[in-house]
């Protein structure tokens, strides 16, 4: 049994904390009035924010400047029954202030709840395809999956103040903009608050009631004289694979594209499921190799590291080819209503959107190709950390353009929601952990799997 | 005398695995291994150098993406310069990521092909090449294991014998 050291436990509510007071302070700074935010936006103006923005625009000026006529086009057509542009103009700019705080802690909630998503899914895999070299690793699965339930609820409450109107993270929530927009207006039968929200409850809900079901006869196993959990594990798993992917694909659409309303990308869907996928591989090999490191898991050997390793690897560049193939696309079809998206983020986005690149394509393709580095924990540690905050900055960049446009910073609330929700992740995960022994001894694989070397 | 083997035949590929150890434990010299299919851990076992031709396949990699790039832009660019996506900008760079798939492309091909033929060259194996294989049944269902002889015939039959082999036999080497 693990026993959650109070070293990690500290460290944990540490960074609650600390990320909770970023988190109000966030709140407390966001302007309430136009006055302000127009003077928070010309302080800053003048400030450090200045040079990088310069930068940024003359790098991309020669590239974007064909296209950027019709994006203006484009959006001016949304907003063309308003008659005074300039007040116009101030209010958007106030509510892309008020939503800076709520779009740091929206990206962490989600984020990290993404995690565990996908580690859900690595499991139900690994269940259905009765995998032989995973089963010492499912207790490590199961514990990051016990974030499932709480991180759902948490971008759940969030989505539903939105829909009480608290903020503007999805401007199709407001009566006033769908009023004027046609585009929006005909989208009102799939995209309205209250169909929105149980489609939301709906989907965790089948989520965890898989997750309950499946850690319920994963438990019994270990006790049981016949593979009848097993095989019951096995069958809900691959009925769970066929309503996951349906149900994350328009969990995507609703819960990350609906903030675009008007574009959208049809492997949007797979897209998100790469990035969950990849995020949920890296967490359980760091969470392997830190438990290996204080002498549990001892069965775990790094063969078992070497294939997450690949694994790593290899869904890093599924990332890449989807995130290539929707950027590509859109680039050479050049529809102005879905270049938008990318213009965005090229122009007011240039470092996170191709850091995130780096950091997620090419980093782990050079430094995880080679055989032996998949081998050393070191290594593993190192690509796992950027891979993670690489696609924390992939929801980032799918997140912030529509929520707070060129007004964007990774200042205090967007560091502060990642350390709460990094705090609350490691809580509830090692507290998950202690509940149950780490050998899921029952397994009828686990000889295969402890045996298992390359 | 000193290019005399023994041949050890096998029927399983666990008994061979476990005859290959215990062979080398007694500090004999396996010439060769026959297997039909390979066998996990063999090359381990038989204290085989590491494979180079995941450094072959990278730099093969290399070159295939360099010819993509410098054939796509004489085919694109230089040559005949192409409007592409209605962004008749000319450039290599403007127009790299309509590139990327022939790049992508191009660069597993190299690898993969070379590689292959790589492989082949490096195990003297070419078209119409006489097969070196001792005995037919290694490419059935038998294992056969070829062991350099010292005057140790004894020795190593009764060696040979206890870690399973089905039939020992030394092959009389007709043109020396």
């Amino acid at each position: 049994m693990y026993t959650f050291s109070h070293k990690l436990r500290n460290l944990a509510f540490t960074f609650m904390v600390i990320g909770f007071i970023g988190l109000v302070y966030g709140f407390l700074s966001a302007p309430s009035t136009v006055e302000e935010a127009k003077a928070m936006v010309a302080t800053e103006h003048y400030g450090e924010n200045h040079d990088t923005d310069a930068a940024t625009h003359h790098e991309d000026s020669s590239h974007a400047d064909q296209t950027h006529d019709n994006s203006h086009q484009s959006e001016g057509h949304s907003e063309s029954s308003e008659q005074v542009h300039d007040t116009s103009h101030d209010e958007h700019l106030l509510h892309q202030l008020q939503n800076k705080p709520w779009a740091a802690l929206y990206v962490a909630a989600f984020f990290f709840f993404m995690i565990s998503l996908g580690v859900l899914a690595f499991y139900a895999i690994n269940r259905a395809a009765q995998a032989g070299w995973s089963p010492v690793l499912f207790r490590v699965m199961e514990g990051i999956t016990g974030y499932l339930l709480p991180g759902g609820i948490i971008v759940i409450v969030i989505l539903a103040l939105s829909g009480l109107h608290f903020n503007h993270l999805f401007i199709w929530m407001d009566p006033e903009v769908v009023a004027h927009d046609k585009l929006i207006a005909g989208k009102t039968g799939f995209l309205n608050v209250p169909f929105f929200l149980a489609r939301a409850i709906f989907f965790l809900g089948g989520w965890t009631l898989y997750r309950y079901f499946s850690r319920k006869f994963s438990l019994a196993q270990d006790q049981a004289n016949d593979n009848s959990n097993h095989v019951k594990n096995f069958r809900i798993s691959a009925g769970f694979l066929v309503f996951y992917i349906v149900t994350e694909s328009i969990m995507s659409w609703d819960w990350i594209m609906s903030i675009d309303p008007h574009w959208f990308s049809t492997l949007f869907g797979w897209y998100v499921f790469a990035s969950m996928f990849v995020s949920g591989i890296t967490a359980i090999a760091l969470i392997s190799i830190y438990l290996k490191s204080k002498g549990y898991l001892e069965f775990v050997n790094d063969s078992h590291i070497h294939d997450l390793g690949k694994f790593m690897f290899g869904v890093s560049i599924f990332w890449t080819y989807l995130w290539f193939s929707q950027f590509m696309l859109i680039w050479y079809s050049n529809i102005p209503e879905e270049v938008t998206y990318f213009i965005t983020r090229i122009e007011d986005y240039n470092i996170t959107f191709f850091g995130m690149v780096a950091m997620n394509f090419l980093f782990p393709l050079l430094i995880l190709m080679n055989s032996d580095y998949k081998r050393t924990n070191y290594f593993i540690i190192m690509a796992g950390i950027v891979i993670l905050l690489g696609h924390y900055l992939d929801v980032f960049n799918m997140i912030m353009p529509s929520a707070v446009g060129d007004q964007w910073f990774i200042g205090i609330p967007e560091i502060g929601g990642f350390l709460f929700f990094l705090g609350l992740f490691l809580y509830i995960v090692f507290t998950e952990l202690t509940k149950a022994p780490l050998l899921a001894k029952g397994d009828p694989y686990m000889g295969e799997s402890e045996r298992f070397h390359y | 005398m000193s290019n005399q083997v023994i041949h050890a035949l096998y029927d399983d590929d666990d008994t061979l695995l476990a005859a290959v150890k215990e062979l080398r434990a007694n500090k004999h010299h396996i010439e060769e291994v026959y297997s039909p299919f390979p066998v996990h851990g063999l090359d381990k076992a038989l204290g085989l150098e590491e494979t180079r031709l995941a450094i072959m396949a990278f730099i093969y990699g290399c070159i295939g993406f360099s010819v993509a790039v410098a054939m796509i832009n004489f085919i694109m660019i230089a040559d005949w310069p192409q409007n592409i996506g209605g962004k008749p900008s000319f450039s290599f760079l403007e127009n790299m990521p309509a590139f990327v798939p022939v790049m992508f492309e191009m660069t597993v091909f190299f690898a993969a092909h070379l590689m292959v033929i790589t492989f082949y060259l490096r195990s003297r194996l070419w078209p119409f090449k006489q097969a070196e294989n001792p005995n037919p049944l290694t490419t059935d269902d038998k294992f056969l294991m070829e062991i350099s002889l010292h005057d140790n015939e004894k020795e190593l039959r009764t060696l040979l014998k206890k870690t399973g082999a089905i039939e020992i036999s030394i092959p009389q080497n007709t043109e020396e």
